[in-house]
């Protein structure tokens, strides 16, 4: 059994889809940030989770540096639990961003953002609850994998 | 200020007046002949295009405006690296209104962040063709006298072809429409259109792969042609070229009152001797398509109606 310390102020990325965490940081900018505390556990067992198993990072201290908008976008079954002095004060599962922007990128060649220089990336969410590029409506199907 | 990016960027009311002055303007051309004197149109053409260039060309010197821009890439300095968005700033200095075709799927869009002057999507990529859409549902409704309450099969290249996203997702907003879908299986509509247009707002439609089957029920039969140009792999375009061909005989499968359309160019895909046919209708299409970039364009520039003596323009 893998033990890991309990954190005593930050937050616990919870429910992430098992061997998604590696592109989930990525997206979250830790990968960028070297001098932040973190730990990721990766397919550790889960009953909740349908796959039986699932994923899980840990970021200990300030984390108002996390780019949290991208987790719903990644997986709707995400949950966030922020800790202080060891307590859980919230616990929430993260709404879904109405667009993305520059999070990913369109991978339609058809797609002026393709080729256009200074082009934002932006997808919006659509009536059917897919991300659709703004330019060319092509769904995202990128995920971090 | 507004542009024309996507078919549903006008309202149906709004979609409604363009019509009722596109129908003013059809009945009387010579009263609108200098309603847009000192205006220029630029058209930006990225993309080699014959009818939907002339005709816009044809609409703005018809309102005794003026025209300049570009046929193709190779004049443009789009071959020196210019951005779309740089390009839309300089025209904004040069003209009043601006009509941009371009291979690349949203290009108009990302001209009109960027634009001090009107833009109107003159079609872009496989995506939306709005102001042929415009043209067809001025068509539909003359030959019809509605909009609501028709069976629409659409023909041919589904996948590729702008002309037939952007015309579902119009016709999807009058009731009783019901669509057929003629296509091969590799050119069937693309996913979003039947996701998002027509289960999303639960229209009745159907995908098959035999016009025959489909022409007796059929109102209206949206002919297209398999775009070579939309094609990264020669092959498949050979495959799948001559999927459909329309025919005088297939014709006598049809309703007597059915209109043919389709937006032109043709390859072969509707044979020769269907031109006589009166239910043939892509001619007298492309004239109703300068009436309603005539139209549009005086919408979008807040012109005089010359036989109302009001301001036009949208909402």
């Amino acid at each position: 059994m893998l033990n890991i310390d309990e954190i005593q102020n930050g937050i616990v990325i919870d429910h992430i889809k098992a061997g998604t965490a590696i592109g989930l940081m990525e997206l979250l900018g830790i990968t960028e940030k070297r001098n932040a505390t973190v730990a990721l556990i990766q397919n550790v067992r889960s009953q909740k989770n349908p796959a039986g198993k699932k994923d899980i990072i840990k970021v200990e201290g300030d984390y108002s540096w996390l780019n949290l908008e991208v987790m719903a976008y990644v997986d709707p079954d995400i949950t966030l639990t922020v800790i202080e002095n060891g307590k859980v004060i919230r616990k929430e599962h993260p709404q879904r961003p109405k667009r993305l922007v520059n999070i990913v990128k369109c991978n339609n060649p058809r797609c002026i953002s393709t080729i256009e220089e200074a082009c934002d990336q932006i997808f919006e969410l659509s009536n059917n609850g897919k991300y659709r590029c703004i330019y060319c409506e092509q769904e995202l199907q990128v995920k971090p994998e | 200020m507004r542009h024309l990016i996507d078919p549903l960027d006008l309202s149906k009311a709004e979609a409604q007046s363009l019509l009722e002055l596109a129908m003013r303007i059809r009945q009387d051309p010579a009263a609108y002949q200098e309603v847009a004197t000192h205006k220029k149109l630029a058209t930006l053409f990225y993309e080699p295009s014959t009818r939907t260039r002339l005709s816009f060309e044809a609409a703005m010197l018809n309102l005794g405006g003026h025209v300049l821009g570009f046929p193709s890439d190779i004049v443009s300095s789009a071959t020196k690296g210019e951005s779309v968005a740089d390009t839309i700033r300089i025209i904004s200095c040069y003209a009043d209104i601006a009509a941009m075709r371009h291979p690349k799927e949203g290009a108009p869009l990302r001209a009109s962040r960027y634009s001090r002057i009107p833009v109107i999507n003159a079609g872009d990529g496989g995506h939306q063709h709005p102001t042929q859409t415009l043209t067809d549902l001025l068509t539909i409704l003359t030959r019809k006298g509605r909009l609501e309450n028709l069976t629409i099969g659409l023909c041919g290249d589904l996948k590729f072809g702008r002309t037939v996203h952007s015309l579902i997702k119009t016709m999807a907003r009058y009731e009783g429409v019901r669509f057929v879908l003629i296509s091969p299986e590799e050119l069937r509509v693309p996913d979003y259109i039947i996701k998002d247009v027509l289960q999303a707002n639960n229209i009745s439609y159907t995908e098959t792969h035999s016009l025959e089957d489909a022409m007796p029920e059929l109102d209206i039969l949206y002919m297209t042609r398999v775009q070579k140009e939309r094609f990264f792999n020669e092959e498949d375009y050979v495959r799948l070229k001559n999927s459909y061909i329309l025919t005088r005989e297939k014709m006598g499968l049809a309703k007597p009152d059915m209109a043919v359309l389709h937006p032109l160019p043709r390859v072969n895909e509707i044979a020769l001797d269907v031109d006589d046919d009166p239910r043939a209708a892509y001619f007298e299409q492309a004239q109703n398509g300068v009436y309603v970039r005539m139209a549009l364009i005086m919408m979008l520039l807040g012109l005089t109606d010359p036989k109302t003596g009001k301001e036009v323009s949208l909402c």
